[in-house]
């Protein structure tokens, strides 16, 4: 079970957080413009990635707050996290 | 004959303190200290079960958790009656009751037997290959196979015992109390790190603390008389916690630990009142130490599988530190120096030895001259090529080896023997840490896969890490220990050390023999019947992954895991598939390490905190008035009141007429709320609805659809808007913590420019609903300062009142299509503002209503309960609510989603009404529906999602 870094809180258990997928896909501003295969692009596309992912998590038995985390899934060993709107940090 | 099987010995068994106990239903001795395995062994008892397949006689064949045969049932018959249990593990105390299991009518005599002469038609795959058709009769054999597999019973009642979890926080983590992690933990602890070591076992020390030979020395001390007083030492030291009977189970990712601390199981029964069995510690270290030592190699050779053939460190074990001999005539088969320490300690006592097989041509050891000089005969080059003896072995035939090990050759010799040790060298127990995600490498010369690329902050030392020469290990932990601790002081100045063992070995995986491979039984797996055959087999028909030979074969598919033949049937595949051992890897090794109680896994959460359920605050009341209860999310609501014992098809009649004619009331409390405000409170719920907001007055009520991104029913429910800023929000019972979830995901990631903060606010009101013709009259009597007239008062509003001088919210609001209010108060008060509005309306007939009453009326209206109607398939078209779904907005949550090409398509399942020729007859919830039952396959149309006889219409 990871210790996960909340930006908010500190390290807590992972059992505390919830995975919410992907990070950095922003929602289409406009919706009713794109076809039906640039939306499914949008819904349904996510990347799974052996190695370094980035990926959104929620520290929803904590402070609520959505955050990005920088993970190597091959190992599980986690590279970075940082708040919502903050740019990705390089490699 | 069992007289003389037990000898003085260690401190280890206490002979002044002699236990009885019940084996299969007779009365045994043992002393104090005694396994129930050594203590059978000292009975004389080496059949203790049957195999799983073909039922053969089986014997206690090592001392420890590594153990595949002597699995038994403990505790006949009682509550604590448990499966599956190692006799090498059980410590007995006055009063134990134990027996065989996987055999009937009895272990010596067992009707399953008759599996073992018909094993020629039982290979590997055989149920895979035989039960799969027809398909008609896959019932039948199910139940054959668990009659006569059945590996033990499991207990028909509720486990008496008491179990917890704990937490564990610390800087180190020792697994293993042997020679190096003793020296590991005193090195930690000593260096201010705080430490905690822990071990399976009852005592510390591993094997070298029964080690008393010449032939291993430290500082010219018997390695026993050495780590005593290490032991003794690190007993005392501050920061470092001991624990025995503790067993790791599971090494995760970032050195987060399960172990099982058994805490009772070796006292009698009534001295475990009240106390904790077992308890899952959840530890977490800052860095681990393992040090789980190894698994001694059984031999592949036909039939190896007897009573009296033990793991030769099983027997050396059983006279050091039980003082029990396992025969009185012994021969040791080996092919590496291991055997020859069991015999000094056999010689040391006077126990025979008939004679040493040892694979290899050359032997040069001290040990092994040692042995010779007792005029003990050493086959050298030889290797055993038959057993006999059915309920226990009696007799060996022995060959001498070709050059290149791949043939037996010359004659054959028979020996004697009661007993029959045996060695092939250790495997390093790396299961801990592959499970942690470590990489292992395969080391040629001795054949072992031992740790190469660690994944988190963790260090293997001893036998594990494939040390097995005393001064390898005691050398080796203490640099190793150095560095990973990062300390100067290793506590140890010199060591000095004599050992007489060599490392040499002649590996053979699979011995030869003079029959053809299919006429023996050379057992790989013992606890599933797997035997080389088998393996080859799998090979033959094309299997080549280890994991898919595995499955085929069962090899190492028991609750042992194979712990002693998995380096067998790797060696064997290599060998067959010619290729190199190093290429297959391993098995993946799962935790737990050896098997839990479901008792530790769930600790104190049993009863009624299994699952905690939500009490709403009317809930007492409900009990009161003979509520009966169904569970919605977490919550307990109240489902329907039977009166006079009505069923619940009746009292649902009556509640429903009630409501219709003069007024039910529901406690909707349980419905989940969400405090919305902020500037942008308007724009927020127009982009999560499909309907429109901005325009809702304030004081005014709305019903509301979500959807999700892809367009599919969410969740639905009625808002209030109580301010130019403020809005209440209500949503289904079970979608409540999800709703909150999803609204606070869209506002923090994709739309932080909004100035809205949402709050559940669901604990914090009751929520009563009075409905029906008469709800006003009985509404104006509870809030008579309220105009309840319908001018002032419409449909589809709030107003804010007071009860008492208590503040509540007061919306009109239906659910059921009748004339209703809804009362929101706080929530401490809302048992006495239910119990006004009994009062009320008693002159109405008021009748509460439970859930399946809410369903019925709704549904007689035709309202959707998303959820029941809905599945994660169906859009607000499909369930012809096109009526919701605002045109005009330029978008909101699903929008897009719902002009795809499959959301558009015509053939899309639909919500419709459906009413039954006979309008007595109601279909059932599930039910299909089909175009035409005689055609086949079935075309299914669809199915019902809620169905209902409503008194009111009269079908
Ligand atoms: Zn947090």
């Amino acid at each position: 079970m990871f210790l996960i870094n909340c930006p908010f809180c500190g390290e807590r258990e992972q059992s505390e957080f919830k995975a919410g997928g992907e990070a950095h896909i922003v929602r289409p501003k406009q919706p009713t413009e794109l076809s039906d295969d640039e939306w499914a692009e949008y819904l349904f596309m996510r990347k799974n990635i052996k190695g370094i992912q980035f990926e959104r998590w929620n520290h929803v038995h904590g402070c609520r707050k959505w955050f990005n985390m920088v993970r190597d899934t091959s190992n599980d060993q986690i590279k970075a996290v940082y708040k919502m709107g903050e740019k990705p940090p390089v490699k | 004959m069992t007289n003389n099987l037990r000898f003085k010995t260690s401190r280890f068994i206490d002979e002044t303190y002699r236990v009885s106990f019940k084996f299969n239903n007779k009365i045994y001795f043992g002393f104090k200290g005694d396994t129930l395995a050594s203590a059978l062994l000292a009975n004389g008892i080496h059949l203790v079960g049957r195999s799983f397949k073909y039922h053969r006689p089986r014997g206690i064949m090592t001392s420890g958790s590594e153990e595949p045969n002597a699995i038994i049932q403990l505790h006949d018959n009682s509550s604590r009656t448990e499966p599956n249990v190692r006799a090498t593990e059980v410590e007995i105390y006055e009063g134990l009751v134990a027996s065989s299991q996987n055999c009937w009518p009895s272990v010596n005599f067992d009707i399953g037997g008759i599996n073992n002469l018909l094993s020629p038609i039982l290979p590997a795959g055989f149920y895979y290959k035989t039960f799969m058709w027809p398909v008609s009769f896959w019932e039948k054999y199910e139940y054959f196979i668990r009659k006569s597999a059945g590996l033990g019973k499991s207990p028909k009642v509720a486990d008496p015992d008491i179990y917890e979890h704990n937490y564990i926080h610390c800087d180190v983590l020792v697994i293993g109390a042997g020679i190096s992690g003793i020296m590991a933990a005193k090195m930690a602890a000593k260096n201010g790190l705080k430490t905690l070591l822990v071990d399976e076992k009852s005592y510390l020390g591993g094997s070298s603390i029964y080690d008393n030979s010449e032939f291993s020395k430290i500082n010219n001390q018997t390695t026993s008389s050495w780590l005593e007083k290490e032991i003794n030492e690190i007993s005392k030291l501050e920061n470092l916690e001991i624990k025995t009977r503790t067993s790791v189970a599971a090494f995760h990712g970032y050195n987060f630990l399960l172990a099982r601390e058994n805490l009772t199981d070796h006292l009698p029964i009534n001295q475990r009142e009240n106390k904790v069995r077992q308890r899952l510690l959840k530890i977490r270290a800052k860095k681990v130490i393992t040090a789980t030592g190894s698994i001694e190699r059984p031999l592949i050779f036909d039939n190896n599988d007897r009573p009296g053939i033990l793991l030769s460190s099983a027997i050396k074990k059983y006279i050091d530190l039980y003082g029990v001999a396992c025969g009185e005539n012994n021969v040791l088969f080996t092919n590496n120096d291991t055997a020859y320490e069991t015999a000094v300690s056999l010689i040391q006592r006077g126990i025979k030895i008939n004679a040493i097989i040892d694979n290899r041509e050359q032997i040069d050891s001290k040990i092994s001259y040692e042995v010779e000089k007792n005029n003990i005969k050493i086959y050298k080059g030889y290797t055993i090529v038959d057993t006999y003896g059915y309920r226990r072995i009696n007799k060996i035939s022995i060959m001498k080896l070709s050059k290149d090990g791949q043939t037996v050759i010359g004659e054959k010799t028979k020996l004697n023997c009661d007993c029959l040790g045996v060695s092939g060298g250790w495997t390093p127990a790396v299961h801990l840490f592959t499970q942690s995600g470590g990489k292992l490498k395969f080391r040629e010369e001795d054949q072992v896969f031992i740790p190469d690329v660690y994944p988190s902050d963790q260090i293997s030392i001893g036998s594990c890490n494939g040390d097995f020469g005393l001064e390898e290990i005691i050398k080796n932990t203490l640099s190793s220990i150095k560095k990973f601790l990062d300390i100067d002081n290793s506590e140890y100045k010199t060591i000095e050390i004599i050992s007489g063992l060599n490392q040499s070995k002649r590996n053979i995986w699979l011995l030869p023999s003079d029959k053809s491979i299919g006429k023996t039984k050379s057992f790989v797996d013992y606890q599933n019947d797997a035997t080389s055959k088998d393996i080859k087999l799998a090979l033959r028909e094309g299997f080549r992954s280890i994991e898919h030979v595995k499955r085929y074969t069962t090899t190492g598919m028991g609750t042992d895991q194979g712990k002693l033949g998995n380096m067998h049937a790797l060696g064997i595949i290599s060998e067959t598939a010619g290729t190199k051992m190093g290429e297959h890897g391993t098995t993946t090794f799962r935790p737990p390490y050896t098997p839990l109680t479901f008792g530790t896994i769930v600790g104190r959460n049993v009863g009624e905190f299994f699952d905690i359920f939500r009490r709403t605050p009317i809930h007492d009341w409900h009990v009161a008035n003979n509520a009966k209860f169904e569970n919605v999310g977490q919550w307990k609501r109240a489902w329907y009141y039977p009166k006079n014992n009505e069923n619940m098809h009746q009292a649902v009649q009556r509640e429903s007429k009630a409501a219709r004619d003069s007024a039910g009331i529901l406690d909707a409390s349980t419905l989940g709320k969400i405090d919305i405000q902020g500037t942008d409170a308007s724009e927020f719920l127009n982009r999560v609805y499909t309907n429109a907001w901005s325009k809702l007055a304030v004081g005014k009520c709305r019903y509301g659809l979500m959807l999700n991104e892809d367009g599919m029913v969410y969740d639905d429910g009625v808002t209030t808007r109580l301010g130019e800023n403020h809005y209440i929000m209500t949503t289904t019972t079970g979608g409540a913590a999800n709703v909150l979830g999803k609204l606070e995901d869209y506002l923090q990631t994709e739309w932080p420019e909004l100035d809205v903060y949402l709050s559940s606010v669901t604990d914090h009101y009751a929520t009563i609903s009075v409905c029906g013709p008469n709800s006003k009259k009985i509404v104006s009597k509870v809030i008579p300062d309220l105009d309840l007239s319908d001018e002032k008062f419409t449909h589809m509003s709030f107003k804010n009142a007071k009860i008492d001088n208590i503040k509540c919210r007061v919306m009109r609001i239906s659910f059921t299509g009748e004339h209703s209010y809804e009362i929101n108060i706080q929530a401490n008060y809302g048992k006495s503002v239910w119990e006004k509005c009994m009062e009320a309306g008693k002159d109405f007939n008021i009748t509460p209503y439970g859930t399946e009453t809410m369903h019925l009326l709704r549904a007689e209206k035709g309202f959707i309960i998303v959820g029941q109607d809905t599945d994660a398939t169906m859009t607000p078209i499909d369930l012809q609510m096109d009526w919701i779904v605002s045109k005009k907005k330029y978008d909101f949550i699903g929008k897009r989603s719902l002009y795809r090409s499959d959301t558009i398509r015509e053939n899309r399942k639909q919500l419709v009404g459906l009413l039954t020729e006979n309008p007595d007859e109601v279909l059932e919830e599930g039910a299909q529906i089909v175009a035409d039952i005689k055609k086949t396959p079935i075309e299914m149309l669809g199915h019902v999602t809620s169905s209902y006889y409503s008194p009111n219409l009269k079908k």
